[in-house]
């Protein structure tokens, strides 16, 4: 997206969630990074912490140990405004999570009006610019119950471009879809990723990771197992693990 | 003749002991706890009290109960790592109040306040009004908490990970969504207030159904004044719950 490809945007090191006061390791030392420009697959079982992962990415979980720098930034410092950082991280959610209570319009000129202070006339001029992009701006005065899950998911894609992120973090966002609506998603990210935008994608789309990622990252018990450009990672896999994984899901 | 005049024969018939038929009684009980020494007036002054209190209550209950509700909330959206000194006192101070006031009976509060606390003041209606929003606080904060945690947590992670701060998510996307669940509720609160309201008889205070048993007493019959209140009461619960359906149609409307 801009000429400093190759460069570090996200950094992760040892980073560790415990929930119930320990009881349940979720992460335990994940170091990774995630370079401007990368679409970054994260594979793995159910329980493998992946999505955990991801949500400690922009604190909605937030790590027990460990740190997490983006853009230069120490999020883990207690003194960091996360506010402003999510601003710049765009979340894509299994369940979508639009505002039921707001058009869609609205649901995508919410943010940048309350958070960048950007007029109205100019919120959904952009908000417009990109439903015309996924074929819905025709649903732009629509509630979010009048739409399809695939639709839904799209617009909730294009939510998040609004604030015009660095990154697109997305919790499987295919996962409750309806399996003729799956494509609909995947070809909208598949465009963002050819557009340079830097993506980390928690996903069960083997296809999409083979196809899009430029590396991809499999988790298992809370750490990362392995780690490769795609390529490699499925024509090749070296552990055990990932092999049994692999003879399950393809 | 005149009904009123022929409702005052009625009457010095029936204290001769002259056996009425049923029509005449009714007309004269009738005429005896509404109309005669103009006793409707006592209904009239009963039921603005009853009003005065119901309404008074219901804002210090809502008030009350918005700030406890969202301390409750506040703190327990707040992560463990957070949670600041002063507001854990304010938390508990708060548990301690809706436990304390829905776990003791109504009267028992009234009598208190009446009897104990202000028992030198007149101000009966104030006393009165006091007790029930105090009482009616601890209820409306659990139905406001109800009612903002009965959103998805998914709708609150969404506005987060927008760049919206915690307050901005808040009232832009989950107070509206959950005053749907929370505005019926209060409406059913104002009548189960209202009605309760009744037992202000007990500190004195002229209510609808003090008016009831003051007719009561002077006539030597409850009949026609117990039934007559009990038909004020379900008219103005009629009226209530017929505003409170018509709002949550409306904000059912709303979703689409």
């Amino acid at each position: 997206m801009n000429g400093k490809q190759n460069e570090v945007l996200i950094q992760v090191r040892g980073l560790e969630k415990h929930f119930k006061g320990g009881e349940i390791k979720a992460l335990n030392g994940v170091t990774a990074e995630i370079k401007r420009g990368e679409v970054v697959v994260v594979i793995g079982p159910s329980g493998s912490g992946k999505s955990t992962f991801l949500r400690c990415l922009n604190l909605l979980e937030h790590p027990t140990g460990g740190s997490i720098t983006f853009d230069g930034v120490d999020l883990t410092n207690p003194k960091v405004n996360i506010d402003v950082h999510r601003q710049k991280m765009g979340m894509v959610f299994q369940h979508f999570n639009l505002f039921p209570h707001m058009t869609i319009l609205d649901n995508m000129t919410l943010a940048p009006m309350k958070v960048l202070k950007k007029n109205r006339e100019e919120s959904e001029r952009k908000a417009m610019q990109l439903l015309d992009r996924v074929g819905l701006a025709g649903r732009a005065a629509a509630y979010p119950g009048q739409l399809s899950g695939g639709q839904k998911q799209r617009i909730a894609i294009v939510r998040a471009l609004c604030m015009e992120p660095e990154v697109m973090l997305f919790d499987e966002p295919t996962s409750a879809l309806d399996p003729e609506m799956v494509g609909e998603v995947l070809e909208v990210m598949r465009d963002l990723a050819g557009e340079g935008m830097t993506m980390v994608v928690v996903t069960h789309e083997m296809g999409f990771a083979r196809e899009v990622g430029s590396r991809v990252i499999f988790m298992d018990g809370g750490v990362i197992v392995e780690e490769n450009s795609p390529a490699e990672l499925f024509g090749n896999p070296s552990s055990d693990r990932l092999k049994s994984f692999l003879a399950k899901v393809l | 003749m005149e009904w009123t005049e022929w409702c005052e024969q009625l009457l010095t018939l029936a204290q001769d002991g002259t056996v009425l038929s049923f029509w005449e009684k009714l007309n004269k009980d009738f005429y005896q706890a509404f109309v005669q020494e103009a006793r409707w007036k006592m209904y009239v002054e009963g039921m603005g009290n009853t009003l005065k209190v119901a309404v008074l209550a219901l804002v210090l209950g809502f008030l009350l109960g918005l700030v406890v509700a969202a301390v409750r909330t506040f703190h327990d959206q707040r992560r463990e790592e957070k949670t600041g000194v002063f507001l854990n006192i304010l938390n508990i101070l708060c548990k301690i109040y809706t436990t304390v006031i829905r776990g003791t009976p109504m009267m028992v509060q009234l009598l208190i306040m009446a009897f104990v606390i202000f028992k030198s003041s007149r101000n009966l209606v104030g006393i009165a009004a006091l007790s029930f929003g105090i009482n009616s606080g601890a209820y409306v904060a659990e139905i406001i908490r109800g009612g903002l945690m009965s959103v998805d947590t998914g709708q609150m992670e969404a506005g987060r990970s927008l760049g919206l701060n915690y307050l901005q998510t808040m009232w832009y996307i989950i107070i509206p969504q959950a005053i749907k669940n929370i505005l019926p509720a209060l409406g059913n609160e104002l009548i189960t207030l209202l009605k309760e309201t009744s037992i202000v008889t007990a500190i004195g205070l002229r209510d609808l159904t003090k008016a009831a048993q003051l007719v009561t007493g002077k006539t030597y019959g409850g009949f026609m004044a117990l039934f007559g209140v009990a038909l004020i009461y379900l008219a103005m619960v009629m009226v209530l719950t017929w505003l409170v359906n018509r709002l949550e149609r409306r904000l059912r409307n709303s979703e689409r």
